[in-house]
């Protein structure tokens, strides 16, 4: 009997409390739902997963060739988190939109609550193929707000050329790499990753770290090269000349590689200009626009360098481009190692107390650390100085109100930073204006109207990087 | 914002113990030199927190946020050119300098207008078309929110490159909170198209005349806008070995 009653099939249904009733058969207008006039869009199919094939077969019947599909943004081949929105008609991509914010980490809004020498440690985190160039930008700028920019030393100047360069090289290469998988060049990825490894290795043993360095500090370096640095780079170069040669023999007129990438990402110089595009898409138009050689910092203005342009606004002009600026900055990596050698030891941060940090770091026993002698010096015989070591360290140092924008010539284009002080020790706002972030607005320009295919090879020659494009 | 006057009856900083809370630390503003400062705000205490019992002192401080005050000719350098090339366009199109430009900041070695609100798409224009001018490329658009400004408490910071010219400028446009609205640049830079989405997104700003200006980087129904500075940065507390740290914007910080 119990059982009877608990089983709904046989209550009566003239019996049943109206609340309980399917909300879809009552006359209540759903409050929270569209007006049933709202729009048109045909039928909707959503397609997670399944099989495609029943799907397609689906669609077939109908015959309604045009469908909307989500390319991420768990893609392998949207270099990230990047979601594509395309809308096909066949294999022809009719429209399509990005969906970017899936990597938001509001970077910027922490760097409002630390201080101006710990926002390099944030800041190195955006674009993960390029720290240094975030770093190298966020202290340019600190230190024209400081008004400092004059006193950083030589030194500094240098090996800040040398480490972004040599970035420049590890972020090309990447580019060059997943582009390549992408379009099933497995062994131009192979080379490239081997080859990004030897620059990576270089990293490790001048910053102690293989990406996010935060060696860049306001004022200077967090420590200067550590002994057989330079060494090490003159060693590896030849191995690095050689793998660029490789990817160079395999890319550059293999037929397979000029058949997806001749005439692909298709983006004009108007284009460029209206769209904010800048780096290797924008020099791959003819113009030879590089901050680098137009705006110079860090003593640009001191090196030989060729800025590589190329006139077919293509994917193959800007993979040609990255081959040949790898090739340039090597060439700027051999001087900045030459002036090294030529250079007395010198200091790596400026003189002023207030600002530079009182110890230069050393590696002690449990790592990285203090030097044991300043630490005896503030442990055991000045108060004043634990005193300022403490108050540096804590509170920081003042930088007084305004605002700068500053901007360098990164892998991926113009990286720029905009940053405003309320003459306090932390930054009142820090906006990045990431290059990836802008390039990627040209994605539907260069894809609309083009195969499916072309899409994933218009992205790469794009070269976002989805850390940076949200940070 | 202006400053507090001094303090009428004395001239002189009051000491702690003569503070009353309806005067407590008018005398302590620094005092300003040649042009009047654009004070955005008024700190007080030395660590960003009041009433909590402290007795050092330090919550009798005061500072005045000062930007820098606007600049008069000769600006210097490029800065000349710049201007006068911006006055003779604006002419053209039947504007004047003063009608379009509120006030010129030189600083740092670069140069900032603040344009006016209703007159940013035409002077954007300007800024892009007239030969002498030619700045061909919006590099960005970043928001700033001063909450003490009065009346105009959201910044919208637009970035100009001339590649023809090798200059850039930056122009400045504000807005007040109970109206956050600035005419939208797209028709003129179309690149701002996402930096204008994402302005929007963190501070709040409307573009008028945006195509579509929908969230970019937080997702469509999220409340509120991140960057403003009325929002918190959020966090929870940290607890080791029984000590507990509070979350980064609820520290003991300078302000």
């Amino acid at each position: 009997m119990a059982d009877e009653t608990l089983n709904p099939s046989t209550t009566d249904p003239s019996t049943t409390d109206p609340s309980t009733t399917d909300l879809s058969t009552t006359d209540e207008p759903d409050l929270y739902g569209l007006p049933e006039d709202a729009y048109d869009e045909g039928r909707v199919f959503t397609a997670g997963g399944g099989d495609w094939d029943e799907i397609a077969e689906e669609a077939s019947e109908l015959g309604e060739e045009r469908i909307v599909v989500n390319m991420g943004p768990q893609h392998p081949s949207t270099h990230g988190v990047l979601r594509l929105i395309l809308e096909l008609d066949g294999e022809t991509v009719t429209e399509a939109r990005c969906g970017i914010g899936y990597l938001h980490t509001g970077i910027e809004k922490q760097m409002e609550y630390r201080t101006w020498t710990q926002g390099v440690t944030l800041c190195t985190r955006m674009d993960y193929l390029m720290p240094l160039y975030q770093e190298v930008a966020y202290c340019l700028g600190v230190e024209r707000l400081l008004g400092i920019q004059d006193q950083v030393p030589e030194r500094v100047n240098v090996i800040r050329v040398l480490l972004m360069e040599l970035n420049r090289v590890s972020s090309h290469v990447v580019a060059l790499a997943t582009g390549g998988l992408e379009i099933g060049a497995l062994t131009v990825m192979t080379i490239g990753f081997r080859m990004r490894e030897r620059v990576l290795k270089i990293f490790e043993l001048i910053t102690g770290l293989r990406m996010n360095h935060g060696f860049v500090r306001p004022g200077g370096l967090a420590q200067d090269l550590p002994p057989g640095a330079l060494d090490m780079i003159t060693d590896t170069m030849p191995d690095i000349y050689q793998d660029i040669s490789d990817i160079e023999d395999l890319a550059n007129e293999n037929p397979l590689v000029r058949s997806r990438l001749v005439d692909v990402g298709y983006l004009d110089l108007t284009g460029c200009m209206s769209l904010g595009i800048t780096g290797p898409p924008l020099r791959s138009t003819g113009l030879p626009h590089d901050l680098r050689r137009s705006q110079p910092y860090c003593g640009y203005e001191d090196y030989e360098f060729d800025v590589v342009t190329w006139d077919t606004c293509d994917a193959y002009g800007r993979l040609r481009i990255r081959v040949e600026e790898m090739r340039q900055s090597m060439r700027i990596v051999e001087q900045c190692v030459r002036k090294l050698r030529d250079m007395p030891a010198g200091p790596v941060m400026v003189a002023d107390k207030k600002i530079a940090w009182p110890a230069q770091l050393t590696i002690g026993g449990d790592g990285m650390g203090n030097s044991l002698e300043h630490i005896r010096e503030i442990m055991g015989q000045s108060m004043e100085a634990l005193i300022h070591h403490f108050k540096l360290v804590t509170e920081g140092f003042r930088v007084p109100a305004g605002q700068v924008y500053q901007a360098v010539e990164s892998p991926r284009g113009e990286l720029a930073v905009h940053l405003v002080s309320d003459g306090g020790t932390k930054p009142y706002r820090a906006h990045f204006r990431d290059p990836s972030f802008v390039n990627l607005q040209a994605m539907a320009a260069m894809c609309e109207g083009g195969q499916v295919a072309d899409v994933i090879v218009a992205v790469a020659s794009l070269d976002p990087v989805l850390g940076g494009v949200d940070r | 914002m202006t400053l507090p006057p001094d303090d009428p009856r004395t001239g002189a900083t009051p000491r702690p113990d003569e503070t009353s809370p309806d005067r407590d630390t008018v005398g302590n503003v620094p005092a300003t030199t040649g042009a009047e400062p654009e004070v955005v705000e008024i700190r007080r205490g030395m660590f960003g927190e009041q009433d909590t019992g402290d007795t050092s002192g330090y919550n009798g401080l005061v500072r005045a946020v000062a930007m820098p005050s606007p600049s008069e000719r000769p600006f210097g350098g490029d800065f000349d050119t710049v201007a006068d090339a911006l006055t003779g366009a604006l002419a053209r199109t039947g504007r004047t300098f003063g009608t379009a430009v509120e006030k010129t900041v030189v600083d740092r070695g670069e140069i900032t207008f603040y344009v006016r609100r209703d007159a940013i798409v035409d002077t954007a224009r300007v800024f892009r078309d007239d030969p002498d001018l030619r700045f061909e490329l919006l590099s960005g658009v970043s928001g700033v929110h001063f909450p003490d400004e009065a009346g105009r408490e959201l910044h919208a910071v637009y970035h100009l490159l001339s590649i023809t010219h090798n200059r850039r400028v930056r122009l400045e446009v504000t807005a007040p909170d109970a109206d956050p609205h600035i005419p939208s640049v797209v028709a003129v830079y179309p690149t701002a198209d996402w930096h204008e989405r994402e302005t929007w997104d963190f501070f709040g700003i409307v573009f008028d005349g945006h195509p579509a200006l929908t969230r970019i980087q937080m997702p469509d129904d999220w409340p509120g806008h991140p960057q403003r500075k009325d929002y918190p940065l959020g966090g929870i507390d940290v607890e080791y070995k029984g000590a507990v740290i509070p979350p980064p914007d609820t520290r003991r910080s300078y302000n």
